[in-house]
């Protein structure tokens, strides 16, 4: 078993595989996350729900067409656009009243919106376990390093990731809505003082924000059942992945899930019965030498 | 242009703004002086929406504006150039001035560039990397892109070296020139009164004097109590 990395056996590179196309999942969430907290400054615990939503809608989606390549398609499209117009309504009817109260407040609220949306889950899915199939295109594997299989949509995962990174970072940089966005995270007020209605900003990268947990779960129902509770394991890992890249900064995020992502696969190698703990290590050893996360949160 | 009618502002329980009564006529610079705490900031805050005033009436070009929102009132032609600057530190220059909404074409970048000829050097630089005069010329620039009728000016000298001082006195003057009417705040008396036509001078929230610049000098009692010169 040669490997092009010499001294890298090719079971820890297919584990690197492995644990960047779980960084990609995890990325995609819980940068809708961090922007969500960097500019409206809400720790939205339903974001987690609206992954799951994200995943369930992709499920009835695919169903519709059929379950194969143009049911995935369609899904990839159509779901988060669902999420978006739920997370829209959320917004217009509830957040965008209580953006001046305490972090708090907004906690308790979101928290039980996290429940209430799991309950809806509930009643319009039902409980069982449901499944999305691979689409046949990305179906199979192929082999690595000398004979490792890797999963296709795994590496589909691997391409979606970095033109995310690059759709966020044009998105916040070179488009107007995402300068103003910055400067809003900031200056709220003064942002509103040079004429420009805030409420509509904030209700769109809310919107985006919430857009990209949709896809997050449309991207993940492939490779897992897609169930109730789904929403709550996800939650804690968006919030530690942000919490450990700096609050509200979108790299922070993508290298909070680079980080968590990755001594996960790892940890397996490491550990197998423990591989779960090192995730939470990471955590704990970033925030014992950079209590504000690694990169500059916005806060 | 502008009428403030007895407003009374509040921060939470504590009572800032009593009665306060100004007015500002078109074309005219009129200043608001008093000290540190005297109530300066906080009028400008009630007039363009961010303090909003428990009572009284504001009128700007014959509409009542009192309870109207900060952007709407942008959008109607009130420029706001806060004392402590808050530039988007983290966009650079030119995207400071792009993102402010445009309510005509009356000034854009061009122009006010040309106003501020050293800010176009530094287009491309972080306003939060730019010194203190660079984000005060930075900050009316921003304003001055809404093409206001009315510039509401809090403290724009405060903290800056003399020689800047006297930059920012002109170009000032050159906005006043362009026809726009200007409520400046000041502390710095003496650079005050080079500019303005007409003032206030404002102590705990409530309005001591009004006049003319000449009246004001000659009023020595109004000078030693208020203004401390």
């Amino acid at each position: 078993m040669e490997s092009i990395f010499g001294f890298i056996s090719p079971k820890i590179l297919s584990q690197i595989l492995v644990g960047l196309s779980r960084t990609v999942i995890l990325f995609i969430v819980s940068s809708g996350l961090s922007l969500i907290l960097g500019v409206l400054r809400i720790p939205n615990v339903a974001h987690g729900s609206l992954y799951m939503i994200g995943a369930f809608m992709a499920y009835t989606v695919s169903h519709l067409f059929g379950g194969g390549n143009m049911g995935f398609w369609m899904a990839l499209v159509l779901a988060p656009l669902g999420v978006a117009v739920v997370s829209f309504a959320a917004e217009r009817s509830l957040f965008q009243f209580l953006y001046e109260r305490e972090h708090l407040m907004l906690l308790l609220l979101t928290f039980a919106m996290s429940l209430v949306f799991g309950d809806l889950v509930k009643m319009i899915w039902g409980a069982e376990y449901r499944s999305v199939p691979v689409p046949s295109v990305f179906q199979g594997y192929i082999n690595l390093f000398g004979g490792l299989p890797f999963p296709i949509y795994s590496f589909f995962l691997l391409v979606i990731g970095p033109v995310i990174a690059i759709l966020l970072w044009l998105l916040t940089n070179k488009t107007k809505i995402g300068k103003i966005s910055r400067a809003a995270a900031v200056d709220r007020e003064m942002v509103g003082a040079v004429g420009i209605n805030v409420s509509w900003v904030f209700a769109t990268v809310f919107i985006i924000g919430c857009l990209l947990a949709g896809l997050g779960g449309v991207l993940v129902a492939p490779t897992v059942s897609v169930t109730l509770g789904m929403d709550h394991t996800l939650i804690m890992e968006a919030f530690l992945i942000v919490i450990m890249g700096g609050l509200g900064n979108v790299w922070g995020a993508l290298l909070g899930s680079l980080i968590f992502g990755l001594t996960q696969s790892l940890g397996i190698l490491v550990w197998p019965q423990f591989g779960i703990v090192f995730p939470y290590l990471a955590v704990v050893v970033v925030l014992l030498f950079r209590p504000t996360g690694l990169l500059r949160s916005t806060w | 242009m502008l009428d403030v009618n007895a407003i009374d502002t509040y921060y939470g329980l504590s009572h800032i703004l009593f009665g306060v009564t100004l007015s500002v006529r078109a074309g005219e610079v009129v200043g608001l002086l008093g000290r540190n705490g005297a109530g300066k900031s906080t009028t400008m805050k009630s007039i363009m929406g961010i303090v909003p005033p428990r009572k009284g009436t504001i009128t700007f070009k014959g509409t009542g504006i009192a309870g109207r929102k900060p952007f709407m009132l942008f959008r109607q032609g009130i420029g706001y150039v806060p004392d402590d600057r808050r530039v988007f530190a983290d966009l650079c220059v030119d995207d400071n001035l792009e993102i402010v909404h445009r309510r005509s074409s009356e000034w854009d970048k061009e122009r006010v560039y040309g106003l501020f000829p050293s800010l176009k050097e530094i287009r491309s630089r972080r306003a939060g990397h730019l010194s203190g005069g660079e984000q005060q010329m930075l900050t009316i620039a921003r304003a001055l892109m809404g093409s206001p009728e009315l510039l509401l000016l809090d403290e724009p000298t405060e903290g800056l070296a003399p020689l800047i001082v006297r930059d920012l006195e002109e170009q000032i003057v050159r906005l006043r020139e362009a026809g726009i009417s200007i409520l400046l705040s000041e502390q710095n008396v003496r650079s005050a009164l080079k500019m303005i036509t007409r003032a206030y001078v404002i102590d705990n929230g409530r309005i001591r004097f009004e006049g003319t610049v000449q009246e004001l000098e000659a009023n020595e009692e109004v000078k030693r109590k208020y203004l401390m010169i």
